[in-house]
């Protein structure tokens, strides 16, 4: 289980990055992390996966101190950076160490991703849609129990942004991961998580933590997850615009 | 998606088509030819008109001559082959020197601070200052020749691999990283695949300066190779001799250049630039 305690990680002289963090999930949970740019979302996400080591407090995967990356955490990042020189089957099989049925083993997450005859093709050849898919694919191939994603589907077209998030509620019925997503999409959070953390301010701090309690599937166009919608944008006092503090990057789209 | 389906399966069966029958590459072929041509005839006619005098610029026609007359006498074999194994050697040298301490340097900060300013010195002194030394240190068998090309070699190499080594993608070895890959994991899965494009750039300017060098150190003092031809054409007056070397070299080099591009449009199929659009 993924668990954080005290945790901090600030940049020029502590005033952007994030400070106190504390959460604990349960397994198998999915775990929103929702804020304006510039809160340290990313940030955080960074720390948590390992990458990040610079941190104060404790991050702990299974009671495993978080000096570097973990075996069991998986990550999909805002671009699927594929590496050009390998085709899909070879990207998906990235991760995971030479040894004889690693081509087949790849080959079944074509088939789970959604990609059945594009195993051969190269990242050139593939849409942003699919070159996210096949990320998802080289994620999940080492079966972690954590799966951090970073905005990752904020590249992608409406229609294709809930295929994909349709494709990740289907893996992780099938694996049970837990899952920490980071998003500036409200509508993304509702849909998708169990959990959300709203953080503000500079650094930026738990501001508020919601339970979403509507039963999957959930609908997109559900009357409590608009109401909750509401809430989520008064916390985050979106009025601070007019005073000329940025928060563009929060998106309010209406789902249909 | 069922539409990017379709478009794709659409282009392979061009690409297909395209492989089996080639009128495109030939095309290509054709029209790189036509300005040589186009020279060539204005070049015989000025010749045959007396515009150009014989004893300095021979027709294009008596160059051929003396193509012909050497390779029936098998001369121009021997030269060749001494010219190309030299080149082979010398190239090849300058190449593994480069390609071994650029991926250290480029790989190594520590390392880079360390040998790039003495690296960077060596480079401002043209290769050619280096012959006399050369000479005196080895005399003017092959080994001070071969130590020349490989001298010229070595340099773009060099920088080509340290750039596209410094170049590689953060984000892309950071993926790497997400996998716990050792260094030297890290180096061959994902840094030297990536510096492939640089690499291939480096060793095709290498090339080129090779053969500049092979012929420069064949000039300084050979018996046998195309530079050798270059000096006996001078000595004995015969302009055709000289030219026949030229075009010799002219040729060697287009078609050594044909063959590492041949292999680097091969393993760089996966990128998607602007000069690979059909």
């Amino acid at each position: 289980m993924l668990s954080l305690k005290n945790v901090s990680r600030t940049f020029n002289d502590g005033s952007t990055g994030f400070k106190n963090i504390n959460f604990k999930s349960e397994k198998g949970e999915i775990i929103g992390l929702l804020g304006t740019s510039g809160c340290g979302k990313s940030t955080l996400l960074r720390v948590v996966s390992g990458l990040d080591i610079e941190y104060t407090g404790s991050v702990k995967i299974n009671d495993d101190l978080i000096k570097a990356v973990h075996e069991k955490v998986g990550i999909i990042f805002q671009e699927p950076r594929l590496m050009p020189w390998l085709n899909v089957v070879d990207n998906i099989g990235f991760g995971l160490n030479d040894k004889k049925d690693k081509q087949k083993e790849a080959q079944t997450f074509v088939d789970l991703v959604g990609l059945n005859g594009f195993g051969e093709h190269f990242p050139k050849d593939l849409s942003g849609g699919m070159a996210q898919r096949v990320s998802i694919a080289r994620a999940l191939i080492t079966n972690p129990e954590v799966l951090l994603l970073d905005e990752p589907f904020s590249a992608l077209d409406a229609f294709t942004k809930m295929q994909l998030q349709d494709l990740l509620l289907k893996i992780w019925h099938q694996y049970q991961a837990t899952i920490v997503l980071v998003t500036h999409d409200i509508d993304e959070a509702l849909y998708l998580c169990d959990r959300i953390f709203i953080l503000r301010g500079q650094p930026g701090e738990v501001y508020k933590e919601l339970q979403v309690p509507v039963s999957r599937p959930r609908s997109r166009g559900d009357e409590e997850l608009a109401k909750m919608k509401a809430t989520i944008l008064d916390l985050l006092d979106l009025s601070q615009v007019e005073n000329g503090e940025s928060h563009d990057d929060i998106k309010t789209t209406t789902t249909k | 998606m069922s539409s990017k389906i379709e478009s794709l399966s659409q282009q392979s069966k061009w690409k297909v088509k395209n492989r089996i029958h080639f009128p495109k590459k030939l095309k290509v072929v054709l029209y790189g030819s036509v300005i040589p041509a186009f020279l060539l005839l204005v070049w015989q006619i000025l010749s045959m008109v007396g515009v150009f005098e014989r004893h300095l610029m021979p027709a294009p026609t008596l160059v051929l001559e003396k193509i012909i007359s050497m390779v029936a006498d098998g001369t121009l074999w021997a030269h060749i082959g001494v010219t190309l194994l030299r080149i082979l050697i010398g190239f090849t040298i300058g190449v593994v020197f480069a390609v071994v301490l650029g991926s250290v340097i480029g790989y190594l900060k520590r390392a880079e601070q360390l040998m790039d300013p003495l690296i960077q010195g060596f480079r401002a002194i043209p290769s050619l200052a280096w012959v006399p030394l050369f000479i005196l240190w080895m005399g003017i068998g092959e080994s001070s020749k071969i130590m020349l090309i490989a001298v010229g070699v070595f340099f773009p190499v060099y920088l080509n691999i340290v750039s596209g080594i410094q170049g590689v993608d953060r984000k892309l070895i950071e993926v790497g990283k997400i996998y716990n890959f050792t260094p030297f994991q890290l180096i061959r899965k994902v840094i030297l695949p990536a510096s492939l494009p640089s690499f291939f750039t480096g060793i095709r300017s290498g090339l080129g300066l090779g053969w500049m060098f092979v012929v420069a150190a064949e000039l300084m003092g050979a018996s046998k190779g195309i530079g050798y031809l270059l000096v006996v054409g001078q000595n004995t007056y015969s302009p055709d001799l000289v030219l026949a070397s030229i075009v010799m070299i002219a040729i060697l080099g287009k078609l050594t250049d044909s063959a590492l591009k041949a292999i680097e449009s091969k393993s760089l199929h996966w990128q998607d630039s602007f000069g690979k659009q059909s």
